[in-house]
């Protein structure tokens, strides 16, 4: 398969801990400003995909590139963020001693070094950006609000928001609605529709009501390698995944 | 609420500035101007033993910038201290010259007696001023930089990270007790002389080194508060609170500790400096590792992650010690580690945080007071702005949320 124009593809790629294959012979294409719902029972893998696609885990084999050309197996962390890959953690991850513009503050785009850091003014054009993001992820009213006084679904979504000033092209967002009531369920599948435009994403979920109001094509993972590929309906259609989701 | 808050904290660095600055031109004004028989005299030693103190206060507002602020707990910062101490320590030795016991011009007492022929290599230099000045910066700086290297790359942090601390400062320690080092072994450097040719004996001497000890912490303090205001300082908490996500923001967390950690080291030798000409003696038992461990109560008793907790600490403690060991020796070390425990259980953001908090409460009591005979409804806000604002005592000087692990 032609790497060109995809965001992200996985070939092939393994690895293990301690001899416990979390990652089985994967293989995922995702191509360009392309949305896409991975689902799958506990310990499929999908958070460790993840790692292996952010640099904090190396796969033992297989292939990972980025944007068709970058093997992200040769970066670390921040490289790699720096190229455009942003990732939402599971459990919500914001700066709870700052407050929401700070916690946006440090995720926009910028030079990643110390000095600028130490001696940054903060230019119209940011406090545009930050404002434009308050206003997407809702959080105007809550700009001088210590992250740690946010509720849960607020601090998911300014994980997103950070997510979003760092203007990536590609999001990896695990478990974005997990603890959510489902007003706030809705409010973040539109957001992230809306964010699915002008990115790619890959959201890793369990809620299925959540995964058919994304309405995106669907991977199923099982014991670290892909069971199923397709709409939401022909997955959960399919035998095998019934199978395993059900234990059969 | 918030900009209300950020005054409050520029009010206080700056009562804490203009103090020291004060302290530095009053304190010898009242010891050289004032007759002895006077209300207001401050005697030569109370100027040397204030001196001290603010060294120690230097230390540890410089430990306060790494534990406070980037949560590396470094139990070695006694050998940055002791290692500024050192540069200077040599540079008092040999403004000496021929002036020693046994009268030669070039070495010092100590190499005469360990049978040194000529003057080791690592002490050229140090009899011109600048050089020795130099050196306190750069010894602990280098120091830091390449033991802060390798510790943030191979991403060594919590308990590990201050076991190493403390273990580099015990392998000093040691290295620093064995004569053939060439830095005077057990006993030390000490019989200084002058200083940039004054007596260091002399109460003008003293004086100037207190004033110099005042001004360099009021300097300090305000480019700590600098450095923690700026996007940097924010970053830096952050790492504190939770490192993986500055990583996947693009981040490296490992140069942003890095800074902060030489910066801090810095400091540290510049206190040592600082320290030595006042107490005319620097020996290995400077980089004992109980001593680092003292810096750290001091700041914890004061307020880690406060730009004046430390400050505050360190003078109490110190005081507290000169007074403890003068009336009750034997219980000098019980009383020290009594007041850690109850600090750590009663204060966990020591005097400052406290104090932080009670007056955030009171505020918010009489705020909803004052709501109440406004006549609004007495029982439904009250609770909540209660606990809103008692959850945030000082917004940047936060340390309330615990760092959390990402993931």
């Amino acid at each position: 398969m032609s790497k060109s124009n995809t965001i992200l593809y996985l070939d092939g790629v393994s690895v293990s801990f301690d001899g416990f294959r979390a990652i089985n012979n994967l293989s995922l294409v995702l191509d360009k400003g392309e949305m896409r719902a991975i689902i799958g029972p506990n310990g499929a893998g999908k958070t460790t995909m993840m790692d292996i696609v952010t640099g904090k885990t190396r796969p033992d084999e297989g292939e990972v590139f980025f944007d068709g050309q970058v093997d992200l197996t040769r970066h670390d962390e921040a490289e790699i963020a720096m190229m455009g890959i942003g990732r939402k953690f599971q459990k919500p991850t914001v700066f709870e001693s700052h407050s929401v513009e700070d916690n946006l503050m440090l995720a926009l785009k910028g030079p990643r070094s110390i000095f600028p850091a130490l001696f940054h003014r903060r230019s119209a054009a940011e406090a545009r950006r930050i404002d434009d993001i308050l206003g997407i992820t809702r959080l105007g009213d809550k700009r001088d609000e210590l992250a740690a006084n946010l509720s849960h679904g607020q601090k998911q979504w300014l994980e997103i928001g950070m997510l979003l000033a760092q203007d990536p092209k590609l999001l990896l967002v695990d478990e974005p609605v997990a603890g959510m009531t489902d007003a706030e369920t809705e409010e973040t599948a539109r957001l992230l529709k809306d964010i699915a435009r002008d990115h790619s994403v890959v959201v890793v979920e369990h809620d299925m009501h959540f995964v058919r109001e994304l309405g995106v094509k669907v991977t199923c993972l099982h014991e670290g390698s892909v069971l199923s590929e397709g709409t939401l309906d022909f997955v959960s259609a399919d035998e095998r995944v019934v199978e395993v989701y059900l234990g059969r | 609420m918030i900009t209300q808050r950020f005054f409050a904290a520029d009010r206080r660095i700056g009562v804490t500035i203009v103090a020291l600055l004060a302290a530095a031109i009053v304190v010898p004004l009242l010891d050289l101007a004032v007759s002895p028989q006077s209300a207001f005299y401050i005697p030569p030693y109370i100027v040397a033993l204030v001196g001290k103190y603010l060294c120690y206060a230097l230390l540890a507002l410089a430990l306060d910038l790494v534990w406070g602020y980037c949560g590396i707990l470094s139990l070695g910062h006694g050998a940055f201290f002791a290692l500024g101490g050192y540069a200077m320590g040599m540079y008092l030795m040999r403004q000496i010259g021929s002036r020693g016991v046994y009268g030669n011009p070039i070495l010092p007492d100590f190499m005469v007696f360990l049978n040194y022929k000529e003057l080791p290599w690592f002490w050229y230099g140090f009899d011109h001023f600048w050089f020795a000045a130099l050196m306190v910066l750069a010894v602990p700086g280098l120091l830091a930089f390449v033991f802060g290297w390798f510790a943030f790359r191979s991403r060594v942090t919590g308990v590990y990270l201050s076991i190493i601390t403390q273990a580099m400062t015990y392998a000093l320690l040691l290295a620093f007790f064995r004569n053939d080092m060439g830095f005077g072994g057990n006993n030390g450097l000490t019989d200084f002389k002058d200083i940039l040719g004054f007596s260091v004996q002399a109460d003008a001497t003293r004086s100037a080194l207190f004033a110099a000890s005042a001004v360099t912490l009021a300097l300090a303090v305000f480019v700590t508060a600098a450095i923690v205001r700026s996007k940097y300082g924010k970053l830096l908490m952050a790492v504190r609170d939770a490192e993986s996500r500055t990583r996947f923001l693009g981040w490296r967390a490992e140069n942003v500790k890095l800074f902060a950690f030489t910066v801090s080291a810095i400091m540290a030798g510049i206190a040592g400096a600082l320290y030595v000409p006042q107490v005319g003696i620097i020996n290995p038992g400077e980089f004992d590792p109980a001593n680092s461990i003292e810096v750290v109560i001091w700041t914890a008793v004061g307020g880690r992650g406060t730009i004046v907790g430390p400050i505050i600490g360190a003078l109490l403690v110190n005081a507290g010690k000169s007074w403890f060991t003068g009336v009750l020796p034997e219980f000098w070390l019980f009383a020290l580690g009594g007041l850690f425990v109850a600090v750590t259980l009663l204060l966990p953001k020591g005097i400052v945080g406290m104090w932080d908090s009670w007056r955030g409460r009171a505020k918010a009591l009489r705020a909803a007071s004052l709501a109440a005979e406004a006549g609004n409804d007495p029982q439904a806000p009250e609770p909540k702005i209660v606990r809103s604002a008692a959850r945030t005592p000082g917004a940047w000087s936060a340390t309330g949320p615990e760092p959390q692990p990402a993931e």
